[in-house]
């Protein structure tokens, strides 16, 4: 039985993209205020998790279910999502020439605001947090009149992404390997403006190949997965583990269906 | 996405009522006597009258043209009424209590109230109701400073020697097909003259709408900047949704002499027709504008509506250091399609031209940039600078560039850029992911791509434009 407590549950998903089945029986559990980090092969899934739970287009459940907040998530829309709480930073932010951040930015506080019956902030306000947003992500104001993305470096966009998060004030943030492709300054920039958000009432899943993050974000859990589902879960130190022996010794033995398939 | 895109396309066609106004209509049809039956009408002057009967009779010798990425039935000019006037019109009303309330309730509904105190302040309206012109506003003020901005009907009559001067002085009678047939039939539009030194004190802007059934709208219009003076005009279009296809023909002639400064504008949304291609405007239009030295013209277009759109706005770079400017935004959906562009004349020595083109494509849309650089002999230093960009939304429209370059002269220079891109289903996803619904992310990204052409309308417009777009974009996501 699924912990009515829980921010998120996700039982026995299967999803697919492209006739092909990558999720085959995730489970997972996240309470309010915990972060769980989730390490696994490359191809394992990872990202497609995070984009079968914002609903993207192209993917499709196959089985289980998934609940946010009390809320089956899985049926509703991309936005609906978004505006009940999740926020997905991207593996690889991809650029909207000629929107400004800033524009982006308010648009989609708007949207969000406007769904939970909230007035709408005023333009200098917004400018405010938008601005403090920038400092704590170590981005230059500029920024806020560029285009969404455009021409930022790998680093920089990362750091937008984090920028959002920080003005969306999402419940559950799911970070798709925001670390990769960091400077050792950057990574410790984007550990803050994580930790900053952590409270009660926010969950975490970060996404990562690198313990290193681990150690300024403690993680609570730490998961594998791998060939669409979790195969182990442990706290902070399994993160070690993992960098010292890689993932094969957990691999799991290929199933009959998928020897015969 | 792109199925969601399409549905979101499907919007509505705001200006597509119909006003209930008495009219007299000619029958349809074109020979001599209906172009005799115009000139009468509008009181004209035998000149007049023989310049048009001129033209119609070059007309004759011509052949419509076929070499645009266009595709529509061919049009039976004598099915066409030439001349539709609310009858209202027939006494000219002197002032705006004389004018019948149901037009002033069409341009109000449209979003032009007539009435000067609830007008947008600093612009004044040429309101262009079928065939006649209804009302001029503001002419006072504008007459203080030596303005003068009346329907072109009224300049025959009042100020024959400007006329007589320039009418076709830049586009030649002959130019082309529907420049001639124009030159034959035209009705009314309006005519500008700005005095030596002046800078015009508002916005100028004519509302053209064609309302009666059957008749094509063929519309005139003159400006002309004098030495050292500044004018910014706006043209915006609008017609009921009907299921026939209308004509609508038009000729814009623009002269800015010696340091001068003509801004022109224009926002169409002419009806485009439904999902499936069924009626809308035909719309083939020629503008251009004649600068003489150290003058300046830009043209700056919002095309969201018509069917069918030919048109190709251009600059004559005739005096030594002109510029020649063009921004366009042209946005076909459904079956629209649309051929337009611009032509960049290099005449005189270190004239500049800068030309930025944004197509946007959806549905089974068509949309194709034509553009021709030319740099005659005399064109020492010139320079052009061309960039097209055409955005595709979905995946059964098309968008296509036609750029020609013809240079005379070694030392002129000509760069051109050219991109294609996508709405993409990553650029959706993360809108979406950030909370905004469909149809405010694709408008968002559609008027991101045509940031550099909004910002060159007038303050106004560019907000109206960016709305234009929304409610075009309405329902292309769903
Ligand atoms: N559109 C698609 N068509 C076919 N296969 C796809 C598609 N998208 C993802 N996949 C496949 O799904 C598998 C899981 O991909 P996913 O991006 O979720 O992996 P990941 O765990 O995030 O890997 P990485 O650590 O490299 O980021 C991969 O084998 C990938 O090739
Ligand atoms: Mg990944």
């Amino acid at each position: 039985m699924s912990n009515s407590n829980n921010l998120l549950t996700i039982k026995d998903l299967y999803a697919s993209v492209e006739e092909k089945q990558i999720l085959k029986g995730l489970d997972l559990e996240v309470k309010p205020g915990e972060v769980h980090a989730i390490m696994g092969p490359n191809g394992a899934g990872k990202s497609t998790m995070g984009y079968v739970l914002s609903g993207r287009e192209g993917y499709t459940v196959d089985s289980g279910s998934v609940v946010l907040g009390g809320e089956d998530l899985l049926d509703m829309e991309t936005e609906e999502r978004a505006r009940a709480g999740l926020f997905l930073a991207f593996q690889y932010p991809v650029e909207i020439p000629g929107v400004s951040n800033l524009e982006f930015l308010k648009a989609s506080v708007d949207a969000q605001r406007e769904a939970r019956g909230e007035e709408a902030i005023s333009s200098a306000d917004f400018l405010k947090e938008a601005k403090a947003a920038c400092k704590k992500v170590d981005l230059p104001i500029s920024f806020l009149k560029r285009g969404v993305n455009e021409g930022f470096s790998g680093g920089e966009k990362k750091r937008n992404e984090l920028m959002q998060m920080l003005l969306l004030q999402p419940k559950l943030c799911i970070l798709d390997e925001t670390d990769s492709g960091l400077d050792i300054d950057a990574l410790q920039v984007v550990a803050e403006g994580v930790n900053s958000q952590r409270s009660s009432d926010r969950s975490f899943i970060v996404v990562t190949h690198y313990q290193r993050l681990l150690d300024y974000i403690k993680p609570d859990f730490v998961h594998v997965l791998s060939n669409g589902k979790i195969v182990k879960s442990g706290d902070a130190s399994l993160a070690q583990e993992l960098e010292a022996q890689g993932y094969a010794w957990l691999q799991t033995e290929p199933t009959e269906d998928e020897l015969e398939g | 996405m792109t199925e969601q895109i399409d549905k979101a396309l499907a919007r509505e066609y705001e200006a597509g009522f119909v006003s209930d106004v008495e009219s007299e209509t000619f029958a349809p049809g074109l020979d001599e006597s209906v172009i005799q039956r115009i000139s009468k009408m509008k009181g004209e002057p035998e000149w007049m009258l023989e310049w048009r009967l001129g033209a119609f009779r070059d007309w004759l010798q011509m052949e419509e043209p076929d070499w645009a990425l266009v595709d529509y039935p061919k049009i039976d000019f004598q099915a066409i009424s030439y001349y539709s006037a609310p009858k209202s019109m027939k006494d000219k009303p002197k002032s705006l209590d004389e004018v019948d309330p149901e037009l002033l309730r069409t341009y109000e509904k449209l979003g032009i109230p007539l009435i000067e105190q609830q007008m947008l302040a600093g612009v004044a309206v040429d309101a262009v109701f079928d065939s006649v012109s209804v009302v001029t506003t503001f002419r006072e003020k504008l007459e203080e400073a030596g303005v003068i901005f009346c329907p072109i009907s009224e300049a025959i009559q009042k100020y024959p020697d400007l006329v007589k001067k320039y009418l076709g002085s830049v586009v030649a009678k002959k130019d082309n097909y529907y420049s001639a047939l124009n030159c034959a039939v035209f009705t009314d539009g309006s005519f500008v003259y700005i005095p030596k030194g002046t800078r015009c004190p508002m916005e100028l802007s004519t509302y053209f709408r064609i309302n009666e059934q059957n008749t094509g709208q063929f519309e005139r219009t003159l400006i002309i900047a004098d030495e050292g003076s500044h004018v910014s005009y706006l043209e915006g279009c609008t017609a009921p949704q009907r299921d026939e296809n209308q004509l609508h023909a038009a000729v814009v002639e623009l002269v800015a002499m010696d340091d001068a400064e003509i801004k022109y504008s224009t926002v169409q949304n002419w009806y485009p027709g439904d999902e499936d291609g069924k009626g809308g405007i035909y719309n083939f239009v020629t503008k251009r504008g004649v600068c003489h030295t150290n003058a300046k013209i830009s043209w700056t277009q919002v095309e969201t509506g018509s069917a069918v759109t030919w048109k190709y706005p251009s600059c004559v770079l005739k005096g030594d250091n002109s510029v020649g400017e063009f921004y366009s935004v042209a946005l076909t959906r459904g079956r629209q399609q649309a051929d337009t562009g611009t032509k960049m004349i290099h005449l005189g020595k270190n004239t500049k031209s800068t030309i930025i083109a944004k197509g946007i494509s959806a549905g089974k849309s068509n949309g194709s940039y034509r553009g021709l650089v030319r740099m005659a002999a005399g064109a020492e230093g010139a320079r052009n600078f061309t960039q097209c960009d055409s955005l595709l939304i979905g995946d059964q429209c098309g968008a296509h560039t036609f750029p020609y370059v013809e240079s005379r002269n070694p030392s002129a220079i000509i760069e051109h850029e050219a991109t294609t891109s996508k709405v993409s289903d990553e650029q959706m996803f993360l809108c979406q992911q950030r909370g905004l619904d469909p149809e405010k992310a694709v408008s968002m990204i559609v008027n991101g791509f045509c940031k550099e052409v909004f910002k060159e309308l007038p303050m106004e417009f560019a907000v109206e434009a960016g709305k234009l777009l929304e409610i075009s974009l309405e329902g292309s996501v769903g």
